[in-house]
Parts: structure tokens; sequence; C-alpha cells
């Protein structure tokens, strides 16, 4: 689960890393008012969205740029003013970009260097890694592309933990020297404990800056949190309100759903999470597109089909549903029930495609044909996507 | 012969008091499965169903019942406290299918059974299976036949289609192992596949692997140097979009390399067969097999 940059700094905060002053605004007159608390200028505003390259990018009302840099106030009112309520496109956003509902507004530094700084596991070699390069405030991997060399490693055994020294032997990597090493190894120090103390899969900061020649400032976060651990941190889970955009995957996720929007027409819904890659893999080769991955799980109920049967069919753009079960703990005769319940509940208006197989799936297929409803059923999971690819295409 | 499990393994079931632990140790028994012993603190001295005695810790189950594997059912949040625990006592084999374990508390076990004997199945995997003679896990047992394959996955529905559609074929197994889908696990890939080169039982190997992570490339690797079984691959998540769990520092570590087209690159590179569509697992393999008698 990744966070908004402004809940990142909050949380950044608290384990003591620089983080620039400033607050949230959802209105141009809140952003002015925080622009007035601070200090003094410089300001920044900057639009809050899941995604990077904000300030190459560009809103669809034509105004370029998710991140500006203002000199008064009233300026980042008129800022906040263009960028709430707009989408913004960016290289990782895709053409219909990211709607903006909050906006940034800090002191922005003087910069005198740009560095990076990043905490992750290492699945190869199942530790932490913290990555540090002298090359910040650019694209890393774009760096890790060119000049491999200017990019620095730490793997941190997790049974003797990471220590000051190994932050300063990254620090020194990094360049950083004299009065400005002992600080940088206390920023990382400080990411570190975030890191394991708050379960994060990913802790990044770019830039990492210098500022005033003797202290650093976090001008960006990227922050990201496994979902596995977030019975543990309540308030990190609270964030979550705020971060599924997608308004499908708002309701997957009340229902829980393990579900991914996507652009299709073809909706999915599969048990088990490598078979439902194979699904979309499959429909993709007879020529049809996924609008979901849904992983109903390895035990889902006949109140969960149908929660997810109505998800599916909110989809606009969903023209046909192809139910796909391997019946192993779950039985395909109570799936069946499941299906034939939903769909004259909800009473779909596109056709519906259904694979069963294994655990009871006779008696499975029987109930879906006594049914009445016009549901199609298929043995061969290659005549099954080819039925769902044909249904989809009817409407 | 098989790998890992077999008619004389003696299992313990971790959790075998909750839902999901008694539903599946009766399912086990059912198969044939050798369940001796149960483990839930504070319920020791109790039986399941009369017939599996349940004790307080691993270590008395271990002593009086000589049981050498572990199925673990205990939610995330005490799973690695399991894990450790039978590590402790020296029990040889953990089949953990608990899903949900924070990737840390992973990262953390991973290191302590280190220079251990003890070897690790999962977490949020379905288990391992030797057909006819053990099952240790979740899958339905009643798909799988006795033969020639032996099957290492990374996933548990899809590896149940795969074994339907070898059975359906006519094609049997040795052993399944289902490895697991978290980032950080036991066994990996290319260790099984190892176990299989080395099983005399296992004529062929199907190879199950997805999207994310390097083992599938640290798996093809092996076959570079090795004496060969033939040997075929299906890769989930070829259409998958790119980005939904990788952050952009990830890249750094991997490139790539979680891609489906930089797997299948690595298996093509050491002339292993990919099979292209989840439809024709069955017939793929029973080419790779026809393949190797010519």
């Amino acid at each position: 689960m990744n966070v908004f940059e402004y809940q990142a700094r909050d949380l950044l905060g608290q384990y003591g890393l620089p983080i620039p002053v400033g607050g949230v605004a959802t209105s141009p007159e809140e952003a002015r008012h925080i622009a007035e608390r601070l200090a003094k200028g410089p300001f920044v505003v900057k639009a809050q969205i899941l995604a990077g390259g904000r300030g190459k990018g560009r809103f669809l009302s034509g105004f370029s740029g998710g991140v500006r840099l203002c000199s008064h106030p009233a300026e980042v009112e008129e800022i906040a003013r263009v960028m709430l309520g707009g989408v913004l496109v960016t290289m990782q956003t895709g053409p219909e970009g990211r709607s903006v509902n909050k906006v940034l507004v800090a002191e922005a530094p003087q910069i005198s260097r740009e560095l990076y700084l990043a905490i992750l596991i290492d699945r190869g070699r199942r530790c932490p890694v913290v990555i540090g390069s002298a090359q910040g405030g650019v694209d890393i991997e774009e760096v890790a592309r060119k000049d491999p060399e200017a990019i620095h490693r730490i793997w941190v055994d997790p049974q003797v933990g990471f220590w000051p020294y190994q932050a300063r032997e990254l620090a020194m990597r990094m360049g950083l020297h004299g009065p400005l090493l002992n600080p940088a190894a206390d920023v990382i120090v400080r990411l570190y404990r975030f890191f394991c103390e708050c379960d994060a899969s990913l802790s990044e900061v770019n830039p990492l800056a210098v500022i005033e020649n003797e202290k650093f400032a976090v001008i960006d976060a990227k922050i990201g949190f496994d979902e596995n651990a977030l019975f543990r941190h309540p308030e990190i889970a609270a964030c979550r309100n705020e971060v599924v955009e997608d308004a499908r995957e708002a309701e997957a996720l009340k229902a829980g759903l393990n579900y991914v929007g996507l652009s299709g027409e073809i909706g999915c819904m599969v048990n088990g999470a490598g078979l439902a890659m194979a699904t979309m893999d499959i429909l993709h080769r007879y020529g049809g597109e996924p609008a979901n991955f849904l992983d109903v799980g390895g035990g889902a109920d006949q109140n969960q089909v149908t929660k997810a049967f109505a998800i599916l069919m909110a989809d606009p753009k969903v023209r046909a549903i192809f139910v796909h079960i391997f019946g192993g703990i779950m039985q395909c005769d109570v799936i069946a029930r499941g299906i034939v319940e939903a769909v004259s509940h909800t009473k779909p208006k596109v056709p519906v495609v259904v694979r069963l197989q294994g655990t009871n799936f006779e008696e499975g297929k029987a109930i879906l044909h006594q049914s009445d409803l016009l549901i199609r059923t298929a043995d061969d999971l290659a005549e099954a996507a080819q039925k769902a690819v044909a249904a989809a295409r009817e409407t | 012969m098989s790998i890992l499990v077999d008619g004389s393994t003696r299992v313990v079931v971790q959790g075998i008091t909750g839902r999901a632990g008694s539903f599946h140790a009766r399912a086990c028994l059912d198969y044939g499965t050798r369940i001796v012993a149960g483990v839930t603190p504070g319920r020791g001295g109790q039986k399941l169903d009369d017939r599996v005695p349940i004790f307080d810790s691993v270590a008395e189950a271990k002593q009086l019942t000589g049981c050498n594997a572990s199925l673990i059912f205990v939610p995330a949040s005490g799973a690695v406290d399991a894990m450790l625990e039978t590590a402790a006592s020296g029990i040889e084999l953990i089949v953990c299918i608990t899903e949900g374990i924070p990737i840390l508390d992973m990262v953390r076990a991973r290191r302590s059974l280190e220079g251990t004997s003890t070897r690790l199945i999962g977490p949020n995997c379905p288990g391992v299976i030797t057909p006819g003679q053990c099952k240790i896990g979740i899958m339905p047992g009643y798909i799988h036949k006795p033969g020639p394959v032996g099957i290492v996955s990374r996933s548990g529905t899809l590896t149940y289609e795969a074994v339907w559609q070898l059975s359906q074929t006519g094609i049997g197994q040795s052993s399944c192992v289902g490895i697991g889908g978290d980032p950080v696990h036991g066994l990996g890939l290319r260790e099984v596949i190892e176990m299989f080169d080395r099983d005399p039982a296992t004529e062929a190997i199907l190879v199950i692997g997805e999207i994310g992570g390097c083992e599938e490339q640290e798996a093809a690797v092996f076959w570079e140097t090795s004496s060969r079984k033939p040997t075929a691959v299906f890769l989930a998540g070829v259409t998958a979009p790119p980005g939904r769990r990788m952050g952009h520092a990830g890249a750094v570590i991997t490139g790539t390399s979680g891609t489906v087209a930089a797997k299948i690159e690595a298996f093509q590179a050491v002339g292993i067969p990919i099979i292209l569509s989840p439809a024709d697992i069955g017939k793929g393999m029973a080419k790779a097999l026809a393949a190797a008698v010519t």
C-alpha cells in the first residue's frame, strides 16, 4: 500500500527525519493560509497523487507541472486553484491521469546538493537493503542503467540489525564527508528505524537535499507499506481510506476481496492469484481484455461471490462476466449455488460464462443448468476463455 | 521414492483446533497421511476426533509421537513463532499454509532457520503431496495420481489445474510442491528442482512460475550444468500490469527481471520449452515427455 506524500511526511516526521514545514490543503484558500503561516518563501505547491513524475506532468486543462514554486501566498492560492480538481497526467499515470484532490504547500529551501536514499527488501537475499546515491532528484532507474557504479548498497543482516557505522559507510560512498557525515548517518539510521518499526515495503527519499551547506531535508518521499503487517499498525491502516482511488477497488476492499481494476471488458472472478493471472493471460490469447483481476480466495462463501458479482457488474465497461473456479477446498456445487443466487439476485445485463473444475464439478454444472438462468458453461479452459471473449463481443 | 514426504512421514499439525487446522487435518487423515499429533498451546491432553492426541508444545509432541514434519495453520500473527518452535525441536520439515505473514517477520524467520536442519515450505502455499502416500497441505488429494512428473509451483489453484490436466492426460506425479506466493519464503524453485533431479522416481519436471522476483532465472541456470530430465515451464502473469506491487526502487535491484518475458528468455536460453497457454499444461508436459523418449 503506497501512501500520499503528505502522509509519508507526517510519518517520517515522527521518526525525526528533517521535513520542510508545510501542510496539506483541499481548497485554494486553505493553501494560501498555510503559506501565510510559514515563516518565509519561496513556497512549493505539490499536487498529491499516487504516481511519480509530477514535476514534468501536465494537467488535462493544459496547465503544466504538478510541482510549482511560488514566491507569495497569493500565488500559492492561484496555483492551488488550478491544481485542485484537475487531472494530472504524468509518465506513470497513463493517459487518463489522476484527479488532484489535495495539494501540499511547504517551504522550498535553497538546495545545494540532491542525493538519493531508499530502503527496501531484497527478495533474493531475503534481507533489507539500504541504497544510496550521490545522484538524487532524477529517475533512479535511469541512473542504474547509465551509471550502475553510482548506486551504493548496504545489505542488513536481520539478526545483527543496522548500525551507525554502516550508515556512515553508505554516506561516505555517497560523497558525504566532514560536517555532513554524522548528520547524514543520523538521517539514514532514522529512515531504517522507520522502515522496520512501521513495516514499510519501500522507503524512498528522492531527493534527499543538502540545504544551507550543512543540513539535510527530505524534499520528496515515496513510502509503501507491507499490507500483511497493517494489522499491527492501525494508524497506518487508517491511511487506506485516503489512498484507494479506484471506486471498484474500494468496494472490493470492504468486501475482503483481492481486486485490481484494469481497463478491459471481461469481468473476471477466479479463485487463487496464480489461476487469476493465468485466466487474464488466456483471455488475452483469444483477443479479450480483462476488466479486472479478482481473486475470491480459497474459502470464499456465497456472500462473497454475491459481492464479487455486484462489483463486476457495477463496472460499466464490463460486457461479459467470466467465472473461473477450480474447486479444491471450495466445492463446485457450493460455488454453483452462490452463482445462481448472485445471478438471480443481481440480474446481470451481460452474459455470464462459468467454468467449474475440480471437487464436485458435475454437481455444480447440473445446478447451473437447472437454474433457468442464461449461464453458459464450458469444461475446458481454452473453450471457456473463447466463450467469454465471444460473449463480450455480442453486446 | 519421492521428495520431501512419503508414506513413512509422521506429521504434527500446529493450530489443529482451529477451523482450517481441524478441517485439513481430517482431509489429510482421509487421504492416508499419518497425522500423529496436533499442537495447540493450552489444549494439551485433548484429542481430535478421538484419534489425534493434542499437545501443548511441539517438543512434547515430538518426544511422545516421533513426528518428523509439521503442518502449520497458526494465524499470521503467530505463524513465525510456530515455525521457530518447530525448528527448535529439531523437526526436519515445516509446511506453513498460513497467508498474510509480514515480510519482515519472514526475513527474520528465514535468517533464524539458516544453519538448522529444518527445511521450510511456504508460507502462503498449498503444501506438498506425494500421491498415494502422503498429503501435507490443503490441495484436493483426489486429482493427483502417482507417476513420473515432479511439479514445483509458486501458485495454489493454478497447480491444481495443472495436476488435473496431467492426470486427465494419464500422466501421474511423483511429488508436487507448492513453494508459496510470498516474496520471502522457504525452499525455492531451484532447490526443489535439484531434489527432483536427484530423485529416481521423478522422470520429468514441471515448473509453474509467475511474475515478480527472479527465482525462475536462478532456477534456469541449473540446466546449464546439470544432467537433465525432460522439463516444461508455465509462467503466469504475462499480461499483468506492471508496478502494482513492485516499488520504484525495487526495479533498481531486479531491473526488468520480474517480468514474464525475462523469465521466458532465461528458460529458452537453456533450451527448456515454455507452455504458452494455461489450457495446454497437460499437453505441453506430454510433449516434453515424448520428446525425451525419442
